[in-house]
């Protein structure tokens, strides 16, 4: 392992070596196509201080995870119900699956002239694009979660006679969590570009709002800060996302470990 | 996990669900609980559908806008895949290539795809260039990371018989390792191609002259919701169209090498 980390630092040293002899030594990428990181510091200074595209860079960042949160929440509260529905019962899977069928084909960032034209540049349109994209994800893997637990586990809780409360929060979630999980993190990606979509096509603060105002500007600075802070923003919710993976499952990876 | 339903069943319930569904919206658009303009009826929607197949609209027929878009994406898509195929092949035959391109690439995966248009706008233009590089940000990573993982997990005991058989390095790329990633590589070109076609829509919304999403933006510009439905069934319609294509040729592949059951 070692030596994939230093070799991983060695080729980010080196990335950023060439970014900035290309830009700023040798001149060779220009200054209107590329900042350099000079360029790219003072943009990051000018957004975070005097703010720009109708904010400071915290309350950009706020916005942006307030509403990639919020849309997230509502969609796994109600993908992840449906998802086990759907696992539970074959004819609640037989009435839904075909509408599914002719909805899921259509990407989430279609949606978004809709939105806007139904509920107009505010918060309640991100929130919607947000939960159509995340949904679908958290109810598919929800699912096949459900529908992929072992056969003997389910003849089991029959046979012993477990009501179906305890079935459902004692055998379901539990033997589907692993796929849910999967399924989460699917839908945390999918709300992260979506709601990017959904500001870059129109906002009045956000990410998407600078990086669109910055495109605008033809600042290619800003440009790279608001990508920067997109990224961070995405990786740093997919940790939390996993630590509360790692939290909920403990029973399981404790029990693999223990198998070896 | 109620008992197992019939076929007969099973296809009454699927209808009465897509009944429901669309009766719903009907009733919901005829009730005029909701205004016509916010909610047409999927009549309505079908209507300017068959229209739009005749009649221009923002410069061009539904299927102009569909080909244009089309067009983009089948650049893009064969960009990605010409470059990250072979890329994700390599990462996972050498094991030095693979250590340094990691970090980066795990570094550019969260940034999402469409945080590129505005680069993409700048370097090369909202025509066809800037569309193109969208779309190939978000074909590119499926192809890269199935390409690894179908060289990574190729079956040590193939590649142990070949070199105590002293086949030559080639011909055991050839032979053994590339026929073995195949399936994978397509399940990725098929996750690829979704992803693709997704970003393609994302981009023409924001940058972009003509295309379906282009078209959208103008319906919705216009107050237009019927037109901006009737992209959004164009667009799911050529999503699937692309997915069952892909899904067909992992299918025949599988079955070539008796791997379906």
């Amino acid at each position: 392992m070692p030596r994939r980390i230093t070799i991983g630092l060695a080729t980010i040293l080196s990335v950023c070596t060439l970014w900035y002899g290309l830009t700023t030594l040798f001149g060779i990428i220009p200054a209107g196509r590329f900042p350099s990181p000079a360029e790219t510091w003072s943009a990051l200074i000018h957004v975070s201080g005097r703010g720009y595209g109708g904010g400071d860079l915290a309350m950009h960042v706020y916005n942006s995870l307030r509403l990639v949160v919020m849309g997230f929440l509502v969609a796994i509260m109600t993908g992840v119900p449906l998802g086990l529905l759907m696992g539970w019962s074959r004819k609640a899977e037989a009435f839904i699956n075909p509408i599914f069928l002719i909805i899921r084909p259509i990407p989430p960032l279609a949606w978004i002239p809709l939105a806007i034209l139904w509920l107009g540049l505010g918060d309640a349109a991100k929130i919607m694009v947000i939960w159509f994209s995340a949904f679908v994800p958290s109810v598919i893997n929800t699912y096949t979660g459900v529908r992929n637990i072992e056969r003997p586990v389910l003849e089991a809780a029959y046979m012993l006679g477990m009501p179906k409360f305890r079935f459902v929060t004692e055998v379901m979630i539990p033997g589907a969590s692993p796929m849910i999980f999967t399924g989460l993190r699917l839908s945390l990606q999918a709300s992260w570009t979506t709601l990017v979509a959904a500001e870059l096509v129109g906002a009045f603060y956000g990410l998407g709002r600078v990086l669109n105002v910055a495109q605008q500007d033809l600042y290619p600075g800003m440009i790279l800060v608001g990508m920067i802070a997109v990224a961070i923003l995405g990786w740093g919710t997919t940790r939390v996302l996993g630590m509360a993976e790692a939290h909920a499952l403990r029973w399981n990876t404790a029990a693999l470990a223990a198998k070896g | 996990m109620n008992r197992e339903i019939s076929l007969l069943q099973s296809i009454g319930l699927g209808f009465l669900g897509l009944a429901c569904f669309l009766g719903f919206w009907q009733g919901l658009a005829m009730s005029g609980l909701v205004s016509n303009i916010f909610l047409p009826s999927p009549i309505e929607v079908y209507d300017r559908f068959t229209t739009l197949l005749e009649r221009r609209f923002a410069g061009a027929t539904l299927p102009g806008h569909l080909a244009a878009s089309f067009q983009r994406f089948a650049y893009g898509f064969l960009l990605a895949a010409a470059i990250g195929i072979p890329l994700g092949l390599l990462m996972g035959w050498y094991q030095l290539l693979d250590e340094i391109v990691s970090p980066l690439f795990d570094a550019l995966r969260f940034v999402a795809p469409i945080a590129w248009v505005p680069f993409a706008a700048l370097w090369f233009g909202t025509g066809i260039g800037g569309p193109i590089m969208i779309i190939f940000a978000g074909a590119f990573p499926p192809c890269v990371i199935n390409a690894y993982r179908g060289a990574k997990f190729v079956d040590p005991r193939l590649i142990e018989a070949a070199n105590m058989l002293g086949t030559p390095s080639h011909r055991v790329i050839r032979e053994i390792l590339l026929p073995s990633s195949v399936p994978s590589i397509i399940s990725g070109l098929r996750v690829s191609a979704g992803l693709g076609w997704q970003s393609l829509v994302g981009a023409e919304l924001i940058v972009a002259s003509a295309g379906v999403g282009f078209m959208m933006v103008q319906g919705q510009a216009n107050v237009s919701t019927t037109t901006v439905m009737a992209g959004m069934v164009a667009i799911g319609l050529v999503g699937l169209a692309l997915d069952s294509a892909l899904r067909l040729a992992e299918r025949i592949i599988q079955r070539r090498r008796g791997l379906d059951n």
